[in-house]
């Protein structure tokens, strides 16, 4: 006998995807009604990465769109109206539908119960009602293209004075992002809750999974920063229709205010989108290199410190907005001080893999891409920290590659990671592992050709959200489309290379990898009811005995 | 529906529920302070009208969260938690004032 799990209820073949039904009275079915009302934690994970998949999809081909314009200067492709609405919708898709519910909204939602020893999150309706208040907020952005004067047109940071004065549909775009942010606050609050509450006994912090850690430290940003996200976005509202003068200096108000009050949320949202990829990434490197993982407590303690020290340092996006030299003297020092804990984890997963037994398997490889992509991402934030060298590279395309950098080159890879490790455990199957790494290259090439021009027009002077460009940055611009060509087949790759693996890919066995955390204990693909009692507590990093199957 | 129940009943057997008098003074206690708030206002005391205007809304959201939301009689976790919220929005509102009072 393999160490094949079949399936519950006796069924000769695997459901397409998705956990394995019980056959029990508690058993729902697997019709569509079963899914959208589901308050099963991996049903509700599941349907995450469906709706992240489809907005991922559409704000892509808006990036390639883009691209395709900029590649030779002058008037193409698009009007500078029809530019102007294509990378906002690229930036607010991207950002609030995409990258900001990644990984917790799904991978957390299956997995955090799961590495805690517990069967569901402490609130599974509310788990179900912030899918549903996701799912309403995308209706919305998306509706907002379609209806009124116009897709909005203010770029994803709806700077005041131009945000309350466009005729275009900015009011219905902050609704969206407004009850975007309660969907994130909801799964933020639950995941603090699960944590706490719901851990099997003997499951101590210090046993704690480090992306158990990363979820929780995520968690206390999701709840502590977002309502000020949704404040900022009913107050353009009300200035777009009440006309209040909150950001308008003739009326005594401040448009300085404005930007605070969107960067006190939207910097740590950068964490947000870039912690639960780490807790990732040290989840995959200990299993990959065969050893435990080095500094444990230090990785668990840095999330804690950037989820921290990421909230007091907004205003180094204000640093030519004319605010106070004070300001801009304390908040570039503490944006230095986020690096330490950012490069804490980068040395401590380093020294996990320092005479490891590595297997170069599809999931290492991603992390790996993330290490190096994150670095360098990482570095140059420095440069925009630094007052002195910001002032010159500050709205160029320098901002676009650092971002880039971090958020796909960090948390992108971050979450292809996470596809490629816990894939066959959430579908039962196994992908093609050469296929798998083919196209980790390409995606990580093109990547790189893609953004790292960028970095060389900004420090020539690019600004960022040009519509053309002066024929010196012909060449450069023609080779960053390349590279979005590029990534566009690697990724294309990677998504049919899962698909397939996902239809007819060998069915998996239990523990592929050889994991230490609990659901690798847990039937391939995963039963409903995942623990029938209290599960003990393993050492998550611990390897002895556990060896990959086959 | 009885978890919640149970879980009422033990909260108020805890501690006893409020009576509507202590509630009361509670409700008076804030119209009070919302009408020191605007007498505040109406003195021009340059920068530290702020701070007044801050000090006495802080000292109305304690009134509220301690007893008309129970956080007086939760445990320390809740406390904690609470206050570390509340500690994050001081310094929020605190490093916006290193621009705001700065400015030239």
């Amino acid at each position: 006998m393999d160490q094949t799990d079949h399936p519950a209820g006796g069924l000769t073949s695997r459901p397409f995807f998705g956990p394995q039904g019980s056959g029990g009275p508690g058993d729902k079915g697997t019709g569509l009604a079963s899914w959208i009302f589901s308050t099963d934690h991996k049903r509700i994970g599941l349907l995450y990465l469906g709706v992240i998949g489809l907005m991922f999809t559409t704000a892509l081909v808006l990036g390639l769109i883009l691209r395709l314009k900029l590649m030779t200067p002058g008037s193409t492709l698009l009007t500078p109206q029809q530019y102007n609405a294509m990378f906002t919708l690229h930036g607010v898709i991207m950002v609030f539908m995409v990258v900001i519910p990644s990984i917790p909204a799904s991978f957390g939602n299956i997995f955090l119960p799961l590495h805690i020893g517990a069967n569901d999150v402490s609130f599974p309706r509310l788990n179900n009602f912030s899918w549903w208040l996701y799912v309403t907020g995308m209706v919305l952005a998306i509706t907002s293209i379609f209806t009124g004067a116009g897709a909005p047109d203010t770029g994803w940071t709806f700077y005041v004075p131009f945000s309350e004065r466009t005729t275009t549909n900015v009011s219905l775009a902050v609704i969206a992002v407004f009850i975007l942010g309660f969907s994130s606050i909801l799964t933020g609050l639950n995941f603090i809750t699960t944590v706490h509450r719901l851990r099997t006994p003997g499951m101590t912090w210090r046993k704690l999974s480090l992306f158990v850690w990363s979820l929780y430290a995520t968690g206390w940003i999701q709840v502590l920063a977002t309502p000020i996200l949704g404040i900022t976005a009913l107050l353009i509202f009300a200035e777009r229709v009440l006309h209040l003068g909150l950001f308008d200096p003739g009326r005594g108000g401040d448009p300085l205010l404005y930007q605070h009050l969107f960067w006190i949320y939207s910097h740590p949202a950068v964490y947000i989108m870039i912690l639960p990829a780490m807790g990732v990434i040290s989840e995959i490197i200990p299993v990959f290199a065969r050893k435990p993982i080095f500094g444990y407590n230090m990785i668990a303690f840095s999330s804690l410190a950037i989820a921290f020290a990421g909230s007091l340092v907004w205003a180094h996006h204000m640093f030519t907005s004319g605010m106070s030299d004070t300001a801009v003297l304390i908040f570039s020092f503490l944006t230095f001080v986020v690096a330490i804990p950012s490069a804490i984890k980068v040395f401590n997963w380093l020294s996990t893999l320092y005479k490891g037994s590595i297997s170069l398997d599809p999931p290492l490889l991603y992390a790996l891409g993330f290490i190096f992509m994150f670095s360098i991402g990482g570095l140059t934030g420095l440069v925009l920290g630094a007052a002195g060298t910001d002032i010159h590279v500050h709205d160029t395309y320098f901002v676009v590659a650092h971002f880039h950098y971090v958020i796909f080159g960090g948390t992108g890879l971050g979450m292809f990671a996470a596809m490629h490790y816990w894939f066959p455990k959430v579908f039962g199957r196994m992908y093609d592992h050469g296929r798998a790494a083919w196209a980790f290259w390409l995606v990580l090439l093109g990547m790189n050709v893609l953004y790292f021009p960028m970095f060389i027009m900004g420090l020539q002077g690019m600004p960022r959200r040009y519509y053309d460009y002066l024929p010196q940055y012909g060449s450069m611009q023609m080779v960053s489309t390349w590279g979005s060509w590029l990534l566009a087949v690697g990724l294309a790759l990677m998504f049919w290379n899962l698909y397939r693996g996902c239809r007819y890919g060998p069915i998996a066995t239990r523990n592929p990898w050889g994991g230490a955390t609990l659901e690798w204990t847990l039937p391939t693909p995963l039963p409903h009811e995942a623990f029938e009692g209290d599960p003990k507590a393993p050492e998550p990093y611990d390897f002895k005995g556990i060896n990959p199957d086959g | 529906m009885t978890d919640m129940t149970d879980t009422k009943n033990a909260h108020e057997a805890q501690h006893g529920p409020l009576s509507y008098r202590f509630l009361a003074l509670v409700w008076a206690g804030l119209m009070a302070l919302t009408a020191l708030t605007i007498a505040a206002a109406r003195v021009d005391l340059g920068f530290l009208n702020v701070a007044a205007a801050l000090g006495i809304a802080s000292a109305k959201a304690s009134l509220v969260i301690f007893f008309f939301m129970h956080l007086k009689y939760e445990n320390r976790l809740i406390k904690g938690m609470v206050l570390t919220a509340f500690v994050i929005l001081a310094i929020a509102i605190g490093l916006t004032f290193v621009d705001v009072g700065y400015r030239y």
